[in-house]
């Protein structure tokens, strides 16, 4: 069960998210983030709102009966008012779903759109893997970190160790962010306008 | 392993680098070598033979795209510009997904695609596609860059199903010796075929152009797939 969860968030796995950043591209044009002290503030920042939502989601995914799966794709579209995060979540779904159909098969892949947004495709892809709901849930929550974390660190060129630190230090946050019951609907303004700002420059390296 | 779990079961037949639907080739070599030229003077020659379309992964953002778009060689709904997160290399050889997006938004804008081109970023010469990703691969190389190119090797200059050594009218002006590099390539290359070029001089790319009609007519276009379940 582990070596299935460690493979789902191991950041090797091809499922497209390295060409994303989390925001962190147009956080750092903004200014927000700088040096490693702003880069945490947006880690948590980020853990905390859309990380939260996604753990939610994927946790109700994993196990989810079709039904549900349609009407949690619409709640994490309600939970994105950003058109931009909403494209860019369904992009990375749609990556997930690629390659989880050939890792974990099963039937539960057809249950889903053919671009949900991810964290419903790692809810699938945990359960597909043998995996339950709180590890789905953990899974979407480190993800929402490490992402943008080495984006930040390729960007600025950073020192890997210290954003390896910097990232490692947050264990206990995402696991409690992880273990919350329900699917939150924490928002967070900013992180809408980045992306948007974002999506319409043309001298960008990350998709989001 | 428990003996319901075999290997077999989660890889796919082998088959010989081909994905079905439009022959997808790589076009990979280190900055400046010609790769973008290299598109567009296929574009130019083959567009009229085939229903084709590129995908470009140029390291700065859609650089690539805007001068194939800007010579026209191509309408804009043929041309996808993948970001790579800063890293062109990951994303042609081991995570493919942003590539294959492109590759299918494609496909479905074009039903009835031949042939698709998918340019690499500016890398070096350690830069490979994925067979997952493309059908066949060529690596640009240049005259300018030295003699010593085919000779240092790496896994474009050597496994490449074509390697392409371009700018040969500069060679005079460099001290390079064409007929060095041509030994070098053929000594690491196991038969692989070779082409020098001057895509100055034949801005129509014939040789390679001839190079990748052969390729769609040994491996299939669109529609003549047999090779995958």
């Amino acid at each position: 069960m582990t070596a299935a969860l460690l493979t789902l968030a191991d950041s090797r796995l091809p499922a497209g998210g390295h060409t994303h950043s989390g925001g962190v591209e147009q956080a750092i044009a903004a200014g927000v983030v700088h040096d490693p002290a702003t880069l945490s503030a947006f880690l948590r920042r980020r853990l905390h709102t859309s990380g939260a939502v996604a753990a939610g989601l994927a946790a109700a995914a994993c196990g989810a009966d079709p039904t549900t799966l349609v009407r949690l794709d619409q709640e994490a579209d309600a939970r994105t008012p950003s058109p931009a995060l909403r494209a860019a979540s369904r992009q990375q779904g749609r990556g997930l779903v690629r390659v989880g159909r050939r890792a974990w098969p099963s039937p539960a892949w057809d249950d889903l759109p053919e671009r949900p947004h991810h964290a419903l495709a790692l809810g699938v892809a945990a359960h597909a893997g043998g995996l339950l709901p709180r590890d789905a849930a953990a899974a979407a929550a480190y993800l929402s970190v490490s992402g943008p974390a080495t984006a930040a660190q390729r960007l600025l060129a950073m020192d890997p160790l210290a954003v390896a630190a910097l990232t490692a230090r947050l264990a206990a946050e995402i696991d409690a962010v992880a273990a919350v019951d329900g699917v939150p609907a924490a928002a967070d303004p900013l992180l809408d306008l980045l992306a948007e700002v974002h999506a319409a420059r043309k001298d960008r390296f990350f998709a989001s | 392993m428990p003996p319901d779990h075999n290997v077999d079961d989660y890889v796919d037949a082998p088959a010989p680098h081909r994905h079905g639907g439009p022959l997808r080739v790589g076009l990979g070599g280190p900055v400046g070598s010609g790769k973008t030229a290299l598109a567009a003077a296929l574009c130019r020659t083959l567009g009229a033979e085939y229903d084709l379309a590129v995908v470009t992964n140029d390291i700065y953002t859609t650089e690539d795209a805007d001068f194939l778009r800007r010579n026209a060689v191509l309408p804009d709904d043929r041309i996808e510009a993948v970001q790579t997160g800063c890293c062109p290399h990951t994303a042609i050889r081991d995570d493919i997904t942003a590539n294959l997006d492109a590759v299918e938004l494609l496909e479905s804008r074009h039903p009835g695609l031949e042939l698709v081109l998918v340019e690499s970023g500016g890398d070096n010469l350690t830069a490979s596609f994925s067979y997952g990703l493309v059908d066949v691969q060529v690596f640009v190389v240049d005259v300018a860059g030295g003699d010593k190119v085919p000779r240092k090797g790496g896994p474009g200059v050597t496994a490449a199903d074509l390697l392409v050594v371009n700018k040969t009218d500069l060679a005079p002006l460099v001290g390079a010796d064409l007929g060095v590099m041509r030994r070098d390539a053929d000594a690491v290359r196991g038969g692989r075929p070779t082409l020098l070029v001057s895509l100055r001089e034949d801005p129509t790319a014939a040789a390679v152009a001839d190079w990748v009609r052969e390729q769609v007519r040994v491996r299939g276009a669109a529609g003549a797939d047999t090779t995958r379940a």
